[in-house]
């Protein structure tokens, strides 16, 4: 997907992997650089502690940095509470863990760090192999404590209650097709969405850039109607950073629900 | 696409560092202080209801003491009001029994009173018969100069006297 002809602003170049020093770092056949992708992934991991370790002050009375950090375990362990139960406290780790992961890195790319030279912000949950790690973690997690509790009586969860005996072959198979594809789909929605959006944007501003180089005539009839409407895009993607990591961990949970519960 | 055109390249680096950091992340993080500021949640949590269930049995315990204050004050009512009744009842008694006294000792005067009157009208009585005899004495001398005696005066009076 090149760039418009004349223009130097590829919308797809925000998405380019690159090694951050230069360097390549080949470990046993395999290119473990660190790239500008590891660099956003260590800010997200850092900033995150950051806002854990500001609300580990574990008092009584929680202060307002405390209070947010409680807001968001205590949203994790609501939503997985009332999907699979008590026993979804187990699963808070790990459910924190990729909420808070995802939306870190979603608003994290959102930012405009851009306007610090040198510096570009890099979204890791646009790239389909971060999603589709992700993805894997939850389905794997799903198939061991699915398999774990109830052995082979997991198979069960593609016969629904009620289902005919004739009819059980074809439904099996449904099922199965249908629970197969989650992964692929949990993976596919977030990147998608972070991918599309982030594309939107950068189109926006290269429509604003030209724009304002072609003169004050093309500035006021197509550089202020795409800033007005990057500003309202820009509020939405925020919305759907939110959004998308909420997504993302509330089909893990129901998920987990069906391995926990079964149906 | 670079997310595609470069996954060949870079999908060995990507999944290492997501391993790293998401791994970092799931137990420094997950594992370390998310169960921690969960425990301090539960244990707020369960500090409020204890609190408030001790509140709750304070609260019982409070009506409970009303209630048998209240009882304790309705006896204590009713203890008054019969020693109230007891005292008016025995002041009516001993009122009663203070005037009948005074009354009697009223009656025992007047009784005395009356005869000294009795007595002082009887001796006045006499005195006045007396008189009346040697009144008609002298009377019956002066008009026919018959002398009586004082005692047929005396019986003459009283005969007079008698039938008016």
């Amino acid at each position: 997907m090149a760039a418009a002809e004349g223009s130097k602003i590829d919308p797809m170049h925000q998405f380019l992997i690159e090694p951050v020093l230069g360097s390549h770092w080949i470990v046993g056949g395999y290119d473990l650089s660190f790239t500008n992708s590891a660099l956003w992934m260590v800010v997200t991991l850092a900033s995150l502690v950051v806002f854990m370790v500001g609300g580990m002050k574990r008092e009584l009375v929680p202060g307002r940095w405390q209070a947010a950090v409680e807001g968001f375990t205590g949203f994790v362990s609501g939503m997985l509470t009332s999907n699979i139960g008590p026993e979804g406290k187990r699963f808070i780790p790990y459910v924190f863990s990729l909420f808070m992961f995802i939306l870190f890195a979603n608003i994290l790319g959102l930012l405009p760090f851009g306007v610090v030279p040198g510096v570009h912000p890099f979204t890791v949950t646009s790239h389909l192999t971060v999603t589709g790690v992700l993805a894997i973690i939850s389905f794997a997690i799903v198939l061991i404590v699915g398999f774990g509790r109830h052995g082979f009586h997991f198979f069960s969860l593609f016969v629904p209650h009620g289902t005919p005996v004739v009819m059980i072959p074809l439904i099996f198979v449904v099922e199965l097709m249908s629970f197969l594809v989650r992964p692929f789909s949990l993976g596919l929605r977030l990147f998608v969405a972070m991918t599309a959006g982030h594309i939107l944007l950068k189109v926006l501003a290269a429509f604003v850039i030209n724009g304002i180089n072609m003169g004050p005539g093309y500035a006021a009839i197509v550089t202020l109607p795409s800033f007005v409407l990057m500003i309202g895009i820009t509020l939405l993607e925020l919305l759907v950073a939110a959004i998308q990591a909420y997504v993302f961990a509330l089909l893990t949970s129901v998920y987990l629900n069906d391995a926990v519960n079964l149906h | 696409m670079p997310q595609i055109s470069q996954i060949a390249a870079t999908y060995a680096s990507q999944i290492f560092w997501l391993l790293i950091t998401f791994g970092l992340l799931y137990f420094v993080v997950g594992r370390g202080m998310v169960t921690k500021i969960v425990a301090t949640v539960d244990a707020r949590e369960s500090r409020i209801a204890g609190d408030l269930a001790a509140a709750e049995a304070a609260r019982l315990q409070a009506d409970r003491t009303e209630e048998a204050w209240r009882v304790e004050m309705e006896a204590a009512r009713t203890a008054a009001a019969a020693d109230t009744n007891a005292a008016k009842v025995q002041a009516t008694q001993s009122a009663e029994l203070q005037v009948k006294a005074a009354d009697a000792e009223l009656a025992e005067r007047l009784g005395h009173h009356d005869l000294a009157i009795a007595n002082a009208k009887a001796e006045a009585l006499a005195n006045l018969e007396t008189v009346a005899a040697e009144v008609a004495q002298q009377l019956v001398a002066k008009l026919s100069g018959v002398q009586v005696s004082v005692d047929q005066a005396a019986h003459a009076v009283r005969e007079v006297r008698a039938h008016g």
